[in-house]
């Protein structure tokens, strides 16, 4: 499993996804300007702050050349992770339904948070088992997860309601708890917490492997 | 009479004409008065600095460099400095403190070392009684998040003081700690006659004219406000490109020489990297992209617009230096060349606007005696009483972990990404000092600490000084590192007056005692004088950030209890004689500020440190936490909240709230205390859910933890 993570200016977090991909399998950096995925089995549009998150959060960030191409590469069915800064820019990007929001203490939040996994059946979390916990880190200021209560209704309903903040977990306010969204077919996930800084027990836990071990057992299309 | 309201006597005027053998044009005024400001030319201090130690066995990069650096791990090198952005932050605290960490992290990738951490010392007014302060701690700490977590730089620790002296004047200190491979090191010696001269990064605009002179280097005041526009703005996007590109534009190896733009901005980068290479500069203002038309040539050379760089190239690499910039989005100009002249010639176009001697600029600015006198009368006074002096020991604790000083920083580290880079083996909180895994070096992890209690170095500078090396020290012992390097900030008022004089002459002295007994170099630093305001100076305030190296990251030490069971035992020096003075509670009590503070045995507490450093790397202890601010009581509490466990101990003969420095509370298997023969004296065990302290009644550790957390945010309302 070959891994892309997409280096926008102002990307931070680009460096440890790369290194973190890398253990479960290859992984390399796509550049913001060039239209090309160098023929990689999934994307990670990382965390950051894209272009200064200057606008609004993400909104430069999707008319990126690459994003074009990483649209396409969704739309047929590759894998596709967006985290923290990622989530926002694939939500700006309408490949995932909702748009976040200013944490409601409108303040930037570093925290170990607990995640339950709602759908373990998602590309990106069949490692996982219904109801397990993740120790996750989260950081953003902008995190707090919102939609019209319909799509909530819709987006629960098809299962695409991934992740949950565990109870006394939910920070930033998040509409229902929610931390991480796949589209309706499930090969694209948003989340704000930071798999990629949960990898190994010497800097606190090592639960975000899980979700990029669940992408490397997906077998390449 | 323009030199003296750009701050330069009479005499330093006259100097200059002699220099010059000419009266100055305005753009030599300008330059000289930025250069010869305490701020650029240490006047002041410079002589004082030279006795501090820079010899060491893992020295790299000692002082004169935009930061030193250290020998860690097999082959790489951990460049640091700390530096002050007080009066900026003082006058605007959310741009003053983020480009106080903008400029810092220039300085470390400056030499080419990528940052991984930066921490911060803040010193502000009584939050309890001052909305003023209150705001400039929001604002202060907003303002290094906003700038810290935007460029992707993990903020791992860093210490937060309240004392009623910095109530005008607070401090906002921010120290940066980068890593290069030992042999990619840059300097920013300016060679080659007829190499190019590159300015890259952000447009130069009016901002902080004169930042450097104005506000660094008078005292604060009236009219503070109308200072505004001499602060400047930070842009961390523009400064994360500026990061890439400059770590891109070394490792491809195009580059001869680079330094940031801090403070005097063009005039003193430029003078430096020539004055280091002994060669001159010719630049040519009107090539230097502009962010408003119509810039005087003086205010171009003096901006300090953040984010920008300047570096020397030879010729034939230009295009290919311009490239990378280009791939970066980021603003490249040639804007001058290097020549043989030893002079900085400022043109505009083709008129030459000034013409100046390097050498004078850089290295001949006078420096000044200190008239040292202690001073006959109190400087400070008393603290206001917030605590009744009848209290029991429990009720005392609680008001003490609850306190400004003591409570828990949870507030303001959590605006803080503590783990980008997913290095951060020991986060805030977790330990005495933050701890960060090295690459691809089998193990071996860095520790940081950053301290200094001004409250204490008032009531006697010398010894108040040789504690912040100390704390530091035992600090890193804490986690298991052995100090390799130390940089300081030296937060003191005006030198031109004597007791402030006497304060900074002991205060260097106590340091370099401290440096030199701990064989710790001083790698670099940075002098803040003149921070008074109305009511006074503040605290003598030398901060000091230390670096160290420990063998193996999963043994990194921790300060909370970790099993029921457990030995607790004071690991103490033999000379540890804690004293009421100048302590957390005599401050709570309205005590006034007063030494001696105990003497510190130095040859002995280097041992006690290297002692506590081998039990946390062996594994031998299970805890180990540094006894400081609140005496042992108050360590005791802290050890207990971060672990969650109780403990009963036995106290007789011990002052539960005197302050000192000596001593540790460890917990470990009682076996493994043996190794510490006589300096261990076991107290008691870890064990329930409340801290039993015999003859006092139990507190449990949900109460202590809800003071703890609840402390300062109940203060800011």
């Amino acid at each position: 499993m070959r891994f892309g993570v997409v280096r926008f200016p102002g990307s931070c977090d680009v460096v440890d996804a790369v290194r973190a991909a890398g253990r479960v399998g290859e992984a390399e950096e796509l550049w913001h300007a060039d239209a090309d995925l160098h023929d990689v089995d999934a994307v990670i549009v990382p965390g950051g702050f894209s272009y200064g998150d200057y606008l609004r959060v993400g909104a430069i960030a999707r008319f990126a050349p690459v994003m074009a191409e990483v649209e396409r590469f969704a739309r047929h069915g590759g894998l596709v992770l967006g985290i923290c800064n990622g989530f926002q820019v694939l939500c700006e990007a309408g490949m995932l339904s909702g748009a976040l929001l200013p944490n409601t203490s409108l303040r930037f939040v570093c925290r170990q948070v607990e995640l339950e996994v709602v759908n373990p059946r998602t590309p990106w979390t069949n490692a996982c088992e219904p109801g397990e916990r993740l120790s996750i880190p989260a950081k953003h200021t902008t995190g707090r997860f919102w939609a019209p209560d319909p799509v909530l209704d819709e987006l629960e309903a098809n299962g695409q309601v991934v992740l949950r903040y565990a109870p006394g977990h939910n920070f930033n306010g998040s509409a229902r708890d929610i931390a991480g969204v796949s589209n309706a077919a499930g090969n694209v996930l948003g989340l704000m917490p930071h798999p990629e800084h949960a990898v190994d027990p010497l800097t606190g836990s090592a639960d975000g492997l899980k979700l990029l071990l669940s992408a490397a057992r997906v077998p390449a299309a | 009479m323009r030199h003296r309201e750009l701050g330069l006597s009479d005499a330093e005027y006259e100097l200059i004409v002699e220099k010059l053998g000419r009266e100055p044009n305005g753009v030599e005024l300008a330059v000289f008065s930025l250069m010869w400001s305490e701020h650029c030319g240490y006047k002041h201090s410079r002589r004082l600095l030279r006795t501090l130690p820079t010899e060491g066995p893992r020295m790299i990069l000692g002082p004169g460099e935009n930061a030193g650096a250290v020998a860690v791990g097999e082959r790489l090198a951990c460049a640091f400095k700390v530096e002050s952005h007080n009066h900026p932050s003082a006058v605007e605290p959310f741009q003053g403190a983020a480009t106080g960490v903008g400029g810092i992290l220039r300085d470390v990738f400056a030499i080419g070392a990528r940052p991984v951490a930066i921490l911060d010392s803040l010193r502000f007014g009584e939050v309890a009684d001052s909305p003023r302060s209150r705001y400039l701690l929001e604002h202060a700490v907003a303002g290094i998040g906003h700038y810290g977590n935007s460029i992707g730089v993990a903020t791992v620790g860093g210490e937060i003081y309240f004392e009623g002296p910095y109530e005008q004047n607070c401090l906002v200190n921010a120290m940066c700690v980068g890593l290069i491979d030992r042999d990619k090191l840059i300097r920013s010696a300016a060679a080659g006659v007829g190499n190019v001269l590159v300015l890259f990064g952000a447009r130069t605009g009016r901002d902080g004219i004169g930042g450097a002179s104005v506000l660094a280097s008078a005292e604060l005041g009236e009219g503070d406000a109308a200072k505004r526009p001499s602060v400047q703005i930070g842009d961390p996007f523009e400064e994360k490109k500026l990061l890439e590109c400059s770590l891109e534009l070394l490792d491809r190896e195009l580059l001869v020489a680079l330094q940031d733009l801090g403070a005097a901005g063009l005039t003193s980068s430029s003078s430096e990297m020539a004055a280091k290479g002994d060669v001159g500069v010719d630049i040519d203002v009107r090539r230097v992209p502009l962010r408003e038309a119509h810039m005087e040539p003086f205010e171009v050379m003096i901006s300090e617009s953040q984010e920008r760089m300047l570096c020397v190239v030879a010729p034939e690499r230009l295009d290919a230096v311009l490239a990378v910039c280009a791939k970066w989005e980021v603003n490249a100009t040639a804007i001058g060349e290097v020549t043989a002249t030893r002079r900085l010639r400022v043109f505009d176009g083709d008129e030459l606007v000034g013409d100046l001697p390097v050498t004078a600029l850089v290295a001949e600015c006078p420096a000044y005696d200190l008239e040292p006198q202690p001073p006959a009368t109190p400087l400070y006074p008393a603290p206001p009483a917030r605590l009744n002096g009848a209290a029991g020991a429990g009720d005392t604790l609680l008001e003490l972990v609850a306190s400004a000083n003591l409570a828990s920083r949870r507030w303001a580290f959590e605006q803080y990404d503590w783990l980008v880079g997913s290095r951060t083996v020991r986060r805030p909180e977790q330990a005495d000092a933050a701890v960060l895994v090295l690459e691809d070096e089998d193990g071996t992890a860095i520790a940081l600490s950053i301290d200094g209690n001004g409250r204490r170095v008032a009531a006697d500078p010398y010894r108040g000084a040789v504690e912040a090396v100390l704390e530091c020290s035992a600090n890193l012992a804490c986690v298991g590192a052995e100090p390799l390097g130390l940089t300081n900030c030296l937060n003191f008022g005006n030198p031109e007056k004597p007791h402030i004089a006497w304060q900074l002459t002991r205060a260097v002295a106590g340091l370099g005692d401290a440096c030199r007994a701990l064989g710790v170099p001083v790698v670099g630093g940075n002098v803040s004088l003149y921070n008074e305001g109305g009511e006074g100076p503040i605290y003598p305030t030398p901060v000091v950030g230390m670096v160290g190296e420990l063998p193996d990251a999963e043994r990194s030490g921790a300060l909370g209890f970790a099993r029921e069971g457990d030995a607790v035992a004071v690991v103490a020096a033999a000379s540890w004689a804690p004293s009421p003075a100048a302590s957390e509670l005599a401050k709570l009590r309205g005590e006034p500020i007063e030494g001696p503070l105990p003497i510190a045995e130095l040859g002995e507490l280097r041992a006690l440190h290297a002692a506590v450093r081998r039990g946390v790397r062996s594994g031998a202890l299970r805890s180990a936490h540094d006894v400081a601010e609140g005496g042992l009581a108050v360590a005791l509490a802290e050890c207990c909240i971060a672990g969650g466990l109780g403990a009963r101990v036995d106290l007789s003969g011990l002052e539960p709230f005197a302050e000192g420095p000596g001593a540790f509370v460890v917990s470990a298997p009682p076996e493994s205390l043996a190794a510490f023969g006589a300096v261990a004296r076991i107290i008691g065990e870890v064990g329930g859910d409340a801290l039993e302290i015999a003859g006092e009644e139990p507190v449990s550790v949900h109460h202590l933890a809800r003071a703890h957390a609840d402390g300062l945010p109940a203060l800011l309302g």
